[in-house]
């Protein structure tokens, strides 16, 4: 199984921000990890966007990744937020993030109570090895969080 | 742009959600692909909004970036109450539109 980015694993974003050039060992290898950062600093500032000052929990938010995609141009997920609308309450979005991809955002998906249920499957493309991030907004302002790792076997995106 | 299909249940419980599948062709190219007779980028063109109404009113939509795969794919949740028709629209960077109706029977 080839890990083109293995020699990042176990750092944290912040870390690798810190190492970005120190721990490489060639040029080309540095423009990578440069490039690693930023677009990490990117997904975050798109993320921050959207959660504002508010805070965020885990609730009741389901993304279904598979674990290895071999191929990064067509990676099935699902998201699910809570149950069934009841009430006043239900969600108003879910965004999928994909935190070193060019670009982070990949979808948002944007509910009414006439929708019943926040349960999207799509097919989303990943450069590389990553974290996909869902978050999801409630009407009456909660933010949940979650992630999961998506190991790509041969990258998405064309590069 | 083209060659919408949807899925519908053929027939749908009064107020219970139910699932409602779409696809459309379209090539979504991300604007990061290099054209190797040119050395170019090709630039960005891909569908970047859905939208699912319900007899005229917003039900579900969505905003696409240029991660999502080519032919986009999605499955949704819809509510009726009663029987009715399920508009779709695609948007792409073009201002293209594409479009394609369902009826939905409640019984």
């Amino acid at each position: 199984m080839p890990e083109p980015v293995s020699h990042c694993r176990g750092l944290t974003r912040r870390r690798l921000l810190e190492q970005a050039l120190a721990a490489c060992g060639c040029l080309a290898a540095g423009l990578a990890f440069a490039d690693d950062a930023a677009r990490a600093a990117a997904a975050q500032a798109a993320i921050d966007a959207i959660v504002g000052d508010r805070g965020v929990a885990d609730g009741e938010l389901e993304l279904t990744t598979p674990a290895i995609a071999e191929n990064g141009n067509t990676v099935p997920i699902a998201v699910a937020a809570g149950g069934r609308f009841r009430g006043d309450t239900y969600v108003k979005a879910i965004h999928v993030f994909a935190v070193e991809n060019p670009t982070p955002e990949v979808v948002s998906f944007h509910f009414t109570p006439q929708s019943g249920l926040a349960q999207v499957s799509t097919r989303i493309r990943l450069a590389k090895t990553q974290q996909v991030v869902a978050i999801a907004e409630l009407s009456d302002g909660q933010v949940w969080r979650t992630a999961n790792e998506v190991k790509v076997t041969i990258g998405g995106c064309g590069g | 742009m083209d060659k919408p299909r949807v899925k519908v249940p053929k027939k749908v419980k009064a107020g219970e959600p139910f699932e409602v599948k779409v696809l459309i062709s379209h090539k979504m190219e991300s604007g990061q692909r290099v054209d190797e007779a040119t050395g170019q980028k090709i630039p960005r063109m891909i569908i970047n909004r859905f939208e699912a109404r319900l007899d005229g009113e917003l039900v579900f939509s969505a905003t696409l970036y240029p991660a999502v795969s080519a032919n986009p794919y999605l499955a949704f949740h819809v509510v009726a109450e009663k029987s009715g028709e399920l508009s779709f629209k695609w948007l792409d960077d073009s201002g293209d539109t594409a479009t394609a109706t369902a009826k939905v029977a409640v019984g």
